[in-house]
This record gives structure tokens, sequence and C-alpha cells, in this order.
């Protein structure tokens, strides 16, 4: 009864709080007339959502609910971590992988460039779930690193004509000089006030780009960008695309094996060990100054390289593809997929880039089903699709013992 | 005796509030000095800025380690530590999501020195450093008996058992001069005896000299070579743990308080 009573007060309140938006209609003669059946709906929904909210959270307290994953995705990653049959699973995907433009289902060009921007997403997500996911700060700027990675081949190929494997490193390189630069100054900062200053950085970056338009074309861009060729050879579209998939998935792979090699590094744990308390890691004689300028310079080299493949897929840039929703999306992947789990953050940038491709039916609905999907996240799965993933240390003492009995 | 922790005349103020009033305090080599004094006397704020997360305002601390007499002042938490004093904290700061062996091999950092490039590279010598950071974080989970907890998470630990890993983690950290934040505070009394075991059993193994801060009376008399009493933020006297049961002042200042209490 008293639940009633809450989501009736809560459905009022709505009403009265939305009224002016949803309830109020200006005719074109400047009359207003009012939607009362608009504003009942929306009262009647808030009253159910809020009476399963309310529902939700007392079953919660009361039995303490564990959320799991389906059956499949539990059996699938069991395959997974034992270590006899994950080898074998991780040479059928990459086989998979490597297949994937000779099939005639996903082998068109349009498939395939999806697949890469996927793949594109995936470096990002991973480059940036070493600043946010691992070190626990939180930084809402990325795709400004991004953006100067992808401005760098642009601008070096066309002006220069510089190679696609000479521009890869120097994106690298000037994503590095330009997260160092943005690292000293921010690094006192931490939560909100980093968040909202790699913010600005990031609409800096974009405005600059905007706005310099002698050199980067302003909002037309750059435009007709040499693709990478292979060994000097000219490639046709089809050939260049599949070259391109290659490549990309050759870069994923190495920010996987480079990232999680990080991770379970002495300069990983401390990156960890900062996340969850700096006081104390600063005791343990880690030099937060130091670690923190590491994660940021690697973190955004990973952006840089993003951008130049980036640049070379699309042989087109423009300041629109760098605005802070681009930020708000790889933030979303980690975020999703599970910070610091190397597994769930390419599971989430997979499935925030390949899922909305594919239901184009429900475009207008894009945002709305993104945004509800954010927040069932966060009430079911705060921490992120995948968790707990540990690593096993060996134990010299208990190895001995372990033989012997 | 020759001193390890020297501090002379040590001053903090917040604002209004003086912390600390010329506080003068000196710990020798295999000694185990307790501060004690009512909440809020400043014993916290001591170790914060001994281990140089507070400036103060005025005085000089200095730390002796292998014959070399190092000024504390200026210095950052990290070079303090790496220098060889080594704290754990009133309220428990663990790695709360880490393992419990992980939170060792952390306080293990200042001893080892792989970069970036041997994370990425994984060469011979760094898998053997990591091998060692793993074999000798073990260790010392056997050292305050929480090896068969190696692989849980250290939030999961109970209270005293968390108390533990923190000394563990401080010990990693290869200290001369080991800072206890009340280590007891929690525990029950026999958790306590062995706290105390702990204590002495390392002083002797690793040449350590102890400060600690501690509110069990019992335990500061048995385990204590010196007693130094706070209130207000200033000293109100030291000695060995029979002249601080027979001091008025402290009778008056301390004793008296929390028997009244
Ligand atoms: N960062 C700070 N800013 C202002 N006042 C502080 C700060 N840290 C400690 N104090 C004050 O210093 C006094 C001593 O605190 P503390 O050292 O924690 O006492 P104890 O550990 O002896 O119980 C208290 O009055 C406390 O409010
Ligand atoms: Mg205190």
């Amino acid at each position: 009864m008293k639940r009633i009573f809450k989501a009736l007060l809560v459905a009022v309140w709505f009403m009265v709080l939305c009224s002016p938006i949803m309830g109020l209609h200006v005719n074109p003669d400047n009359s207003i007339s009012f939607l009362w059946e608009r504003l009942v709906a929306l009262g009647i929904g808030i009253f159910f959502a809020s009476l399963v909210w309310d529902w939700y959270f007392s079953r919660v307290q009361t039995s303490a609910v564990h959320m799991h994953m389906p059956k499949g995705v539990t059996a699938t990653l069991g395959l997974f971590k034992q270590k006899k049959t994950r080898g074998a699973c991780l040479t059928v995907l990459l086989l998979f992988l490597v297949a994937i433009p000779f099939l005639p289902v996903l082998g068109s060009i349009y498939q395939i460039s999806i697949l890469i921007s996927a793949l594109i997403y995936v470096m990002l997500a991973l480059g940036l779930n070493i600043v946010v996911g691992l070190a626990g700060q939180l930084v809402l700027g990325y795709a400004a690193f991004y953006a100067i990675g992808a401005y760098t081949y642009a601008l070096l190929t066309t002006y220069f004509g510089f190679g696609f494997w000479i521009c890869l490193p120097i994106g690298g390189i000037m994503t590095i000089l330009f997260g160092l630069a943005l690292g000293f100054p921010v690094l006192r900062l931490r939560g909100d006030y980093l968040a909202i200053v790699t913010l600005g950085f990031g609409e800096i970056v974009r405005l600059i780009l905007l706005n310099w338009v002698g050199v980067t074309g302003g909002s037309h861009g750059i435009s007709n960008i040499p693709k990478p060729g292979l060994f000097g050879m000219e490639l046709s579209l089809q050939s260049n695309t599949i070259y391109l998939y290659y490549l990309c998935l050759a870069a994923v792979i190495v920010t996987i094996i480079t990232i999680s090699r990080l991770k379970n590094s002495r300069v990983g744990l401390a990156l960890q060990a900062l996340r969850e308390d700096e006081i104390a890691s600063e005791a343990m004689g880690i030099n937060l100054t130091r670690v923190k300028l590491m994660a940021f310079a690697l973190s955004s080299a990973w952006a840089g390289f993003a951008g130049v493949f980036f640049a070379a897929k699309t042989s087109f840039v423009n300041p629109a593809s760098f605005t802070f929703m681009e930020s708000a999306m790889m933030l979303s992947m980690v975020v999703l997929g599970g910070m610091g789990s190397i597994t769930g953050v390419t599971l989430g940038a997979l499935i925030l880039i390949l899922v909305p491709e594919y239901l184009r039916a429900f475009a207008d609905y894009r945002m709305l089903l993104f945004g509800a999907t954010m927040v069932l996240m966060m009430i079911f799965r705060p921490q992120g699709l995948i968790t707990g993933e540990r690593r096993k240390y060996h134990i010299t003492a208990l190895e001995g013992r372990e033989e012997q009995a | 005796m020759k001193p390890v922790l020297e501090v002379d005349e040590l001053i903090q103020d917040f604002g209004g509030l003086r912390a600390l009033n010329e506080v003068c305090l000196t710990v020798h080599e295999k000694e185990i000095v307790a501060l004690i004094g009512p909440n809020g006397a400043g014993k916290t704020t001591f170790f914060n800025c001994i281990t140089g997360i507070y400036k103060p305002t005025s005085g000089d601390m200095f730390l002796t380690v292998e014959g070399t007499r190092h000024r504390l002042n200026g210095r950052k938490t990290y070079e303090i530590t790496a220098l060889g004093m080594a704290r754990t904290f009133q309220n428990i700061r663990l790695f709360s999501q880490m393992t419990v062996l992980e939170n060792v091999m952390v306080g293990c950092h200042c001893h080892t020195h792989a970069g970036i490039l041997s994370a990425l590279l994984r060469d011979r010598r760094t898998v053997r450093e990591e091998q060692d950071t793993i074999d000798r974080s073990y260790e010392l989970l056997k050292t305050v008996g929480l090896e068969r907890h190696w692989e849980d998470t250290a939030c999961n630990l109970p209270y005293g058992a968390q108390r533990r890993l923190e000394i563990a983690r401080a010990m990693a950290t290869n200290p001369h001069m080991l800072l206890l934040d009340e280590p007891a505070a929690g525990m029950n009394p026999h958790e306590t005896r062995e706290l105390k075991e702990l204590i002495l059993r390392l002083r002797d193994e690793h040449n350590l000299s102890v400060l600690l801060i501690e509110h069990d009376m019992s335990m500061v008399m048995s385990l204590s070579d010196r007693i130094y009493v706070m209130e207000y933020g200033s000293p109100i006297a030291s000695g060995t743990p029979e002249e601080i049961r027979h001091n008025p002042d402290v009778i008056k200042a301390y004793l008296g308080e929390s028997r009244d209490a």
C-alpha cells in the first residue's frame, strides 16, 4: 500500500514537472491547447515504472539477488577460462576473423568497412581503458587525441606526401606530446575536475580544427587522403579495404597483447593501486606524477594510432567526427564492458558499434535505446559486463609443494 | 643506541588551530616507541607530517638510514617511503578491490625497476623480478599469517586481518622505521596478543624501529620501550612505561579521562 502511494506521488510529481514540455501545445495561431491524454499516459507510465523500480530494489535488499549473465555467455567464457580449451578457442576466433573478407555474407566492402570501424573503436576503447579503467582517472576529451592522430595523418600525407608507415609512429608521438602537455597541468585534479578540464581540452582541439581554415580546411575538412599502399602498389578500393581490415586486425591484436602485458606489469599494478587509493599508493612508494603521466601518454598514443587508421580508412576527416559525443561513446564502451577488463572493453566497443549498425531500422530511436541500455546497465550491472578478470599468480613455494603432493 | 628518527620542535598549524605544538621525538635503532594521547591530540597529524603528507609549519625531521642522515622536510611521500619509513593508516586504506597478494606486491614497488618498456617486452630480467616480487610478497603474507587468503579480495578480509595486511604491505617496502597508527583498533584480545608478538618478531627479524599510536594501554605498557604522551598537540610527558604509569600529568590528562569514559 505504501509503495503504491509512493509510486502515485512520483507519477504526479513527474506530471507536474513535465507538463510545460509535454502537456502544452502552442498552435500556429498562438492559442494554447492542453494535451491531457499525453500527461495522463506519462503519469501511468511513470507510476508502473516506479513500482517496478521499487520492487526490484526491495528484492535486491531482502534476498541479495545476483544477476547472472545468460547461460550461453557464461559457458563460452568458461571455455575461455580453461587453459586447455582457451588456445583452441582463440585459434578458431582468429581464423574466423582472418577469413571474414572471403565470406560471401560478410565480405562486401560495406560490411568490411563497418568491421574496420569497429576494430578502430576497440583500439580506442582499450587505449582509454588504460587511463580510465586501470588508473581510475575520468577523462572526457579522448576524442581530441583521436582527432590529433587523424589530422596528423591527413596533413602529413596531403601536404608532404608521407607514407602510412611513417605517419603511424608520428601520429603516436604527436598525441603523446599533447597527452603530456595536458597531463602536466591537470595531474593535481581528480574526478569531476579532471573530467571537466579534459572535456574542455577536447572542445578546444575541435574548435581549433574547425577555425584554422588555412591548414585544416575548417568544417570542410581534408579530403582525398591517400590510402596506404602495399609495398608501393596502388590497390583497388576492394583490396584496399581488405588490406586495411587486416592492418586493423593486426593493430587490435597488438593492442590487446600490449595492454594485457601492461596491466599485469609492475606499472599496471601501480596504476590499479592509484585507482583504489592515491594516498596509500603514494605511501607505498609510488611516484604518482610519473605513473599518471605514463598512463596519460600511453593512452593518448593509442588514440593517435586509431586516428591514423581512421583517416586512412575514410580518406576524409573533418571536425564533426571528433565531437564530445565521440568521447562519451568511448567512455561508454569502457564502462559498459567493465572498467579495466580487457575482454569486457573489447566486447563493449564491438557491441556499441555493431549493434546500432545492424539495427538501422531503429535509427530514430538509437539514442533512446542507447540511453536506456546505459541506465539499465547502471542498475543491474554497474560494474560492467565482465568483471573479476584476475591474473593468476604462481607462487614458487606452493608449486613445489603441489608437485610433491 | 643510534637514533633513527629525530623530530625537533615540529609545529603544524591548520588555520588558527595548532595541531602540533613543538613536538620533539626520537626513536632509536630497534626501539619500540608508543605515542599516546586522547583523541584529537594530533597523533595522526604527527604521522602525516613525518611521512610528507602534510607540510609542517616549522620544525626539523631527520631519518638516519645506514649511517646517512636524511632531512625529511620538503620530501615527497614516496621518497620518504623509499628512504625506509613505511606506515599503516588508522582508517584502513587497503587497495580494496585488489587481491591480498597484489596489495603486498604494490608495496614492493619502490625496490623493483621494471618500466613500461620491459613490461611490454617481458624479457628474462623482468619475468624474474616479477616472480621474485610474487614470492617475496607471499613470504610476507606468511609472516603476518594471511598466506591462506592470498587470492582473496582485500575488502573481503575480516577487520583484524585487514590491519595485518596493512602491516605486510608496509613491510614490503623494506622499511627501517615502521609507523603503526592504531594497529589494534577493532581487534579482540586474542588478535591483539598475536599482533604484539608479530610486532616483536618483525622488530627482531628485520632490525626494525617501531613507532606506534595505540589506545590499548595493556598493549602499550607491555610492548613499548618508551612512551610519549600528547595532549592538544603538545607533548606532556615521555619516558619508560613505568615512569609514564606514575606521572601525575598523564594520569590526569589521559588515564583519568579514559577511566571516566
Ligand atoms: N587536514 C586537516 N585540516 C584541518 N584540521 C585537521 C586536519 N587534520 C587534522 N586536523 C585536526 O588536528 C587535530 C588532531 O587530529 P588527529 O591528528 O587526527 O588526532 P589523533 O590522531 O590524535 O586522534 C584535530 O583537531 C583535527 O581536527
Ligand atoms: Mg588518529
